[in-house]
Formats: C-alpha cells, structure tokens, sequence
C-alpha cells in the first residue's frame, strides 16, 4: 500500500506570527519555523500501519518554499520512506484552490492508495484542503476522524462532526484527515536523523506538474486588505480582598452581560 | 428575466441529523441578508425538506430550494456538493455562504474545487463592494484582520459560526421549489452510523456559535472540582469551554477544548477559570467581546487581554459570583 502524508511547515504558535503588511503574505522569516503538529500525528498514523504491514510505502509530501527542506526531513527522520516537495516562485501566496490543485496534481503524478492530513493547519486553519484535493482526485474523503482504522482496501473511522458523532468508510484509493484525538507522533531517534539524509527527496516544480497558477479558468481567492489588529489592551486588575465575586457580578451587570 | 433577484445570495443550510435546520442557520441567513437576496438551499431526506425550508423561512429565507436524497444520511459531502453545484447554477448568485462546521466546510470545499470558485474560508464578517462580495477574516488568533475576494466569479464563503449579529426579518410568504440536482456519480466515503449528541439536559448552548463561554483550566484542579464551570455556566446561560491542559488532564473531553487546535469562539462575554492563557488559548478567544479572567497567580498571560482580572482562587471567588448573580436575578 502507498499512504501519502501531507505535511506543512508553519511558524512555532509559542511564539509570535507575522504576517507582511504589504503583500498579507506569512513573514517566514519572523517566527521558528516547525512541522505541523497535526501532520505529524497524521504521519504516525501512517508508520503504525506501516510497522504491523511491512510492504506499506509512506511518502511526505509539502508545497512551501526551498527553504522549508529541513523541516520536511524531519518526517523522513520518524520513518517516512521518500518526501515530494512541491518547491515554485510563483506559489507564493498561493490561494486554497491553487494549493489543492498543485497537491493534487503531485498526488496523482506519485500513485496512491490512502492519502492522510490533519483536519486543520495551525497556520491556515482552513480545514478545506483535504476534501478539495479529494474531489479533484475523484475519491472519497473522510475528515475529521478521531479514529482510524487502514484495512488493505479500506478505510474507515470515527468522525466528530457538528452535532453528531459518525461512523464513516469506504474502498482505497481515498483522502482522509485526522484530529488531534489521534497519538502523539514518535520521536526521530539518532539512527533516523542519519538515514533521513539518504532518503529519496524529490523537488517538483509546478510546471512539471502541469498546473498553471494563472488558469482563466480558475477563480482565485485575493487578499485585498490586510491589518494588524489593535492589541487588545488589559483592563481592570484587582487582587481578592473577600468581595471579588460581588464585584465582577457588578461589571458583568454593568456591561449588559450577565 | 431570471426568478431570483440580482444580488441573490446561495446559502447551504445545515439540517441535523434528526431533519432541522440547525440552530446557527439565523445567522448565516443575517450574514446573506448582508449582502443581498438570501435564496437557501435545503439537502434533506425524503419528507423532510418542507419543514426545514419553512424554519428558512422564518429566519428570513425569502426564497428557499429543496434538494430531498435518500443519500444525505448514508453517504458523506458528495450529495450537499451536488446540490450546491445544481443551485449555483440555476440561481447565479453572486456568492455562496456555507457555515465553517465540519459538514459545510467538507460541501464547500468539494463544489469550490469542481467549479473551480474562489474559496474563502473562516470569515468573520461579509460585504459588498462595485467588484462583488467581500469577506473578512481574523488570522493567526485575531492578530490580523484580512479581507478577502475572489478574482471573479461568485466567491464560496465559509462563515465562522456566532461571528454574525445581524438577523433577517422572517419572510411571511416565502417561494419554496423543489431542484432537481443532477448526481455527479463522484465516489464518496458511506456513512455506516450516525449517533446524534443529546442536548444536555441544561439546555446549555453548543461552545461553537454561542454568546457567552465560560472555561475552564487545570487550575480547577480535577473532573469533579470542573464542576464550578458548568456551574457559572448554568446561571450565565452561556457554553462551556476548556484549556488544552483542562483537556490534557481528562476533566472534560476535547470537544471542549478553545483554542488554536480547538473550538475559536467569539463570544459577547468570556470567563476564563483557572486558565494561564498560553498563547494557543488566547489564539481561540481573544476576539470575544468581554474577557474576565480569574487565576491565583497574577502573572498569568490570561490577564494581558482580560477586561476585568481577578487575582484571586476561582473556588473562593466562582461561589460568591455565582451567589451574587442569583441574588439579582
């Protein structure tokens, strides 16, 4: 079986994120740049399978600048076998349906039986690319599973949706996405960091891929605005004295909020 | 001359498992009525679509299509992106409002990617300008306030549940018509089970979309001492969250959780218990209304955006407010 794990590099959320003023792009350059955490459980998912099924074949794949290499490695480190970095100029800024295309293009190209991503990036937090990779691969999608169970022609899990807990399937090749209710990814041990320099690590371009990033026939999503909000400014401080309660029932009061 | 006005606005209304319109369904309605015509498509079971679309209707739905499939309960995405597609192409409106719910963002995303439509996703609040619908976002938890439109063509917005106030009157006599929705015979995965949440017996409101939160953190100290949250909850008539480490350390599940990772909430009012307010919290609700905080250690994060901080121990505090309010009640 070949599982192809999405992957993203995305500034650390311990510290500061910025985005450019100018061109409301990420400013990589302004926070430590780390792998998603929700993409590492989503490849854990995939190694654990791996580990009980030996003929399992487990890809990373990401679309992000050159300079995000070291952090992709990272996933060969834990276990994964080869990584497909999508790596063009002209992705920068790339809209939701310009990422879905390119990944699905890429996806394709590579053959696969399972896509796994984590339901939602901390970055982005879009939680869209998955089906709409799913639905240009013509395959099923099964998001947001806080459980998963990989058979060798199925798959299959618990998904929380909205109001309602489902259980959902369906016959491979498909696209899932898992929540944080999935393990803890393993860490890369010494040995891994060493044979994750040797692992096939494969850059594409998007005009290998074929995909245009200007297709008339694409509408895209533009930032036409972009901000930075107003710090939100502390207000009234008081230390206990016997009567706190009383008095933030009086401010609650006051502000119409009780 | 086409039915549907000019400036008519497609909106996919969310129907629960058990066949009614969801309860968030006013304001994604209010956030249409905005913009333009709201004209709200309804993806039932066979039945069940009249009921739903006359609920539409009473939440301001002048116009209403219903889309009635057998498939809704049994197969997952495929037929709410097939009934967008069939209704943008009947109506041609000049967007497309989803909710930013698990459902609607797997529909939105699935008829943006088919139609190639630009997809903007999580907003906060909608417009219009000459060029056409604008949507507006908070990035990297409410640091940034971004707006966002499609190159051309109608654009398909996600709308963050409870970030709308306004509301549209109930329409009196609404058009309602069935629409025949062509399948696309896409591959989509089976829904084998369905197991719908009870609504507690509090009738508490859902954390997502709700006006007031309160929450909790791992200075409540344990399962039973979380207690004090539903508690607060209770008389506030609000929702109730929780920190990660709350989560972490098993007081509540992790549907409760706010944050970066969790639920974002921007609720009128926010009452952090026992919360330090790491950054990843703070990411989920810092764009509430009315923030109050009250935490034994007065270094705590928490306190930097609270409107009214208390320095103080949540079960000494938490009672007297809780007495407080029921006095003037």
């Amino acid at each position: 079986m070949k599982i192809i794990v999405l992957v993203k590099e995305v500034p650390d959320t311990y510290g500061d994120r910025k985005l450019s003023l100018e061109t409301g792009i990420a400013d990589r350059a302004a926070s430590e740049a780390v792998l998603d955490e929700i993409g590492e459980r989503s490849l854990e998912v995939a190694l654990s399978f791996a580990d009980e099924n030996p003929k399992t074949d487990v890809v990373v794949m990401s679309m992000s600048p050159e300079s995000s290499k070291a952090t992709i490695v990272k996933a060969l480190a834990m276990g994964a076998a080869s990584a497909v970095h999508i790596v063009d100029d002209t992705l920068s800024g790339a809209d939701l349906g310009l990422t879905a295309e390119a990944l699905a293009a890429a996806i394709s190209r590579a053959g696969f039986d399972l896509v796994i991503a984590g339901n939602q990036s901390t970055d982005g937090t879009g939680g869209v690319i998955p089906a709409m990779v799913a639905e240009l691969l013509e395959v099923p999608q099964l998001t947001a599973l806080r459980s998963v169970t990989i058979e060798p022609d199925s798959v299959g899990g618990v998904r929380v949706s909205d109001n309602a807990t489902l259980t959902v399937s369906s016959r491979l090749p498909a696209v899932i996405s898992v929540t944080e209710s999935l393990p803890d990814a393993r860490f890369a041990n010494f040995k891994g960091i060493l044979a994750a320099k040797k692992k096939p690590y494969e850059m594409i371009s998007l005009a290998e891929l074929g995909v245009q990033p200007d297709n008339a026939n694409s509408a895209r999503s533009i930032m036409v605005a972009v901000s930075e909000a107003p710090p939100r400014a502390g207000g009234v401080k008081i230390v206990d004295q016997g009567d706190a309660g009383e008095k933030i029932a009086e401010f609650l009061i006051a502000n119409r909020v009780a | 001359m086409s039915e549907f006005a000019e400036d008519s606005i497609v909106v996919l209304a969310e129907v629960t498992p058990s066949g009614e319109l969801a309860r968030n369904m006013a304001a994604l309605i209010g956030a249409a009525s905005l913009v333009g015509t709201p004209v709200v498509l309804v993806v039932t079971p066979p039945g069940a679509g009249a009921d739903v679309a006359r609920a539409a209707a009473q939440v301001g739905a002048a116009h209403v299509l219903v889309a009635e499939s057998a498939e809704v309960t049994t197969l997952l995405s495929v037929p709410a992106a097939d009934a967008l597609a069939a209704a943008a192409e009947l109506v041609q409106p000049d967007a497309i409002l989803v909710s930013n719910s698990i459902e609607g963002r797997d529909a939105a995303a699935r008829f943006a990617a088919r139609t190639r439509s630009a997809l903007c996703v999580d907003a906060i609040g909608v417009a219009r300008d000459d060029e056409g619908v604008l949507a507006s976002h908070s990035v990297y938890g409410g640091t940034y306030e971004v707006t966002s439109t499609a190159t051309f063509g109608a654009p398909v917005i996600t709308v963050r549940q409870g970030a709308i106030e306004a509301r549209a009157s109930a329409v009196a006599a609404p058009v309602i018509r069935s629409l025949e929705v062509a399948a696309s015979g896409r591959r989509a995965a089976s829904i084998d089970s369905i197991e719908e949440e009870t609504q507690s017996a509090t009738t508490r409101p859902e954390l997502r979309g709700a006006g007031k939160v309160v929450s909790g953190g791992r200075g409540l100290g344990s399962k039973e001492k979380f207690e004090l949250v539903d508690q607060l909850a209770d008389v506030l008539g609000a929702a109730v969250g929780a920190s990660r480490a709350a989560v972490d350390a098993g007081y509540v599940p992790q549907s409760y959780q706010v944050g970066q990772t969790g639920v974002s909430v921007s609720p009128q009012l926010y009452v952090a218990l026992g919360i330090s307010g790491a950054i990843q919290h703070r990411a989920g609700m810092q764009t509430a209304k009315t923030i109050v905080a009250i935490n034994r250690d007065e270094d705590a994060p928490i306190f930097e955006i609270a409107d009214f901080g208390v320095v103080g121990d949540v079960f000494t505090v938490v009672p007297q407010l809780i007495a407080a309010l029921r006095s003037r009640a």
